[in-house]
């Protein structure tokens, strides 16, 4: 048994693996956190001044929509290294788990952002209606009404968005970045070690799935129908 | 009181402003229940959604108790729609909220309730909507009446002076719609509460109105007690609407005339003459035979009324006239 695991698995380091998988587990944490952060009010700023809705504003709106455009137009393995100078500037390296969060987030932030705006606009117009005929101001419209309603479809954007960043976090592993994706290419890429690459992939592989479970689960418990 | 002097509303479409609503000026009186019927792009939507400004007026006064509603400021205008409960064809109630917090909501968002007194109020509501058992529930799992009820609850929690209905009743079955119209009512009276009820069934607002005002492309073509317009349309427009309610086929109604033989007279009756045996009378007194095309006995709100096309043959057609007008029935010769 064990001279057959020797075959098949020789180059795997356990230990490596496990933290290689802790450390995409930190990117992909910290990054969906600060998309999240940063995403939601430019997604909700962009529903905001959209056409016919509550502040229109097609100045601001044409502009938001254009920055937004450009980072999620831009392929993320090219956004990785255009982001080195600004990530040092940041946080002083642009290596490792802290090295790889700032273009992780700069490709996150702006793909939940136009999601979060699509689950608002899916919002029904007379919810929004009948909170104003209530009195309500813009403020108590987005927190009491707009959010609530479109929270199955936001939580749902997340766990796109969480997923997105776990193959980015993979990505980020060729300027350095750390984690399996660091891994599959220092070892499994570059020293030809398949095993590595075999696990590496099937981790990556749970990790998406244990994700879209849990976010389908919670999609279906805010849905209240 | 609702007044409504020389409102309009009109939108910018591609650099033109399509009228909505021409020049309006009306009245709604405190404690009345006032229907507005029209087709869909009637203008009817419109003129109940400038009630509560949720559609700014583009010219003209609207004064709701003396006052300009249309010079108030962001804030005053918000203060203002708390005192205006509206309910919608489609319910539109929170499906994130349970019942309870549905109807707790415009409270809450007034910010001036405590929670006692909103966990008070939510309570009496929903007894009175009759869905206290229902309390806990989400909107989904609710029956389109049971839904409408919550949005009455939630209409009425702020303890509005009107009430504005945006077409309530037109998705639900009949019996249902009974059962709304009914509670709607009960309100009004209870309450003392004006309502401002939108529709495009004459049914509805003969069953709870107590004035009516008819509309057509964007202009009011007539207006009065449910009765008059009911029983004695003038328009083209209310006319059909009559018909519509009454389920009469104009086409199969002219070729029924056309066999019939004699005078055509139409009976209208309201009130206690619908209950007495006048016909019989009438015939033994003036000779006259006659047979019933077409009637209808109903009610009008709480009043009952009684409408009737007779052919009339021989005997002295103007005793019978004279007999009929002296009962206090109101004769239209058609043929």
């Amino acid at each position: 048994m064990d001279a057959l695991m020797e075959t098949l698995m020789g180059n795997v380091d356990w230990l490596e693996i496990g933290w290689a998988s802790w450390d995409t587990l930190v990117m992909v944490g910290m990054s969906l956190l600060f998309s999240v952060l940063i995403g939601l009010p430019i997604g909700v700023l962009l529903f905001l001044f959209g056409k016919r809705q509550l502040l229109e504003q097609p100045v601001a709106y044409a502009v938001l929509s254009f920055v937004v455009n450009v980072l999620r137009s831009v392929p993320f393995i090219i956004l990785l290294i255009v982001m080195i100078p600004f990530t040092v500037l940041l946080i002083g390296t642009s290596l490792g788990v802290a090295g790889a969060i700032p273009p992780l987030v700069a490709g996150g932030a702006p793909f939940f952002a136009r999601l979060v705006e699509t689950s608002l606009r899916e919002v029904d117009r007379g919810i929004i209606e009948a909170t104003q005929a209530m009195g309500a101001n813009v403020r108590q419209i987005i927190l009491g009404a707009l959010l609530p309603e479109a929270l199955p479809g936001i939580i749902a954007g997340i766990t796109v968005t969480a997923i997105t960043l776990v193959s980015y976090a993979a990505m980020s592993g060729v300027i350095g970045g750390g984690g399996l994706g660091d891994l599959a290419i220092r070892f499994g890429y570059q020293r030809f070690q398949t095993d590595v690459m075999v696990i590496t992939v099937a981790l990556l592989v749970i990790f998406v799935q244990v994700l879209q479970m849990v976010g389908d689960r919670l999609v279906l418990y805010f849905s209240r129908k | 009181m609702i007044v409504f002097d020389q409102v309009q509303k009109s939108y910018q479409v591609a650099g033109r402003a399509i009228p909505a609503l021409h020049p309006t000026s009306m009245t709604i009186e405190t404690g009345e229940v006032f229907g507005i019927v029209g087709h869909s792009g009637a203008g009817k939507s419109t003129l109940v959604r400038l009630i509560n400004l949720l559609e700014p007026a583009t010219g003209g006064r609207i004064l709701i108790d003396d006052e300009d509603i249309t010079r108030y400021s962001a804030a005053e205008l918000r203060a203002f729609r708390r005192k205006v409960g509206m309910i919608f064809q489609h319910f539109n109630l929170l499906s994130s909220k349970t019942v309870a917090d549905n109807v707790a909501f415009p409270m809450k968002l007034a910010g001036i309730y405590s929670k006692a007194e909103i966990r008070g109020r939510v309570e009496e509501l929903l007894a009175r909507v009759s869905l206290s058992e229902h309390a806990n529930k989400y909107p989904s799992q609710l029956s389109g009446g049971q839904k409408q009820r919550v949005g009455i609850a939630r209409a009425l929690a702020c303890r509005p002076t009107i009430l504005l209905c945006d077409e309530a009743t037109s998705a639900l079955d009949p019996q249902t719609t009974q059962s709304v119209l009914k509670l709607l009512g009960d309100i009004n009276k209870e309450l003392g509460l004006t309502i401002v009820l939108i529709t495009h069934e004459m049914d509805v607002v003969r069953r709870v109105c107590d004035r009516v005002a008819v509309m057509d492309a964007g202009r009011v073509v007539e207006m009065g007690p449910v009765s008059d317009v009911f029983l004695h349309p003038r328009h083209p427009t209310t006319r059909d609407f009559v018909f519509e309610s009454e389920n009469i086929d104009r086409n199969d109604l002219q070729e029924d005339l056309q066999k019939a033989e004699g005078r055509i007279l139409r009976l209208t009756f309201k009130g206690e003459s619908t209950y007495k045996p006048l016909l019989g009378s009438v015939a033994r007194e003036s000779g006259v035979d006659f047979s019933i095309l077409s009637g209808r006995i109903d009610h009008i709100k709480d009043t009952p009324y009684g409408q009737l096309t007779l052919s009339l043959v021989g005997g002295d057609l103007d005793v019978a006239m004279q007999a009929l007008e002296a009962a206090d029935v109101h004769v239209e010769v058609v043929r």
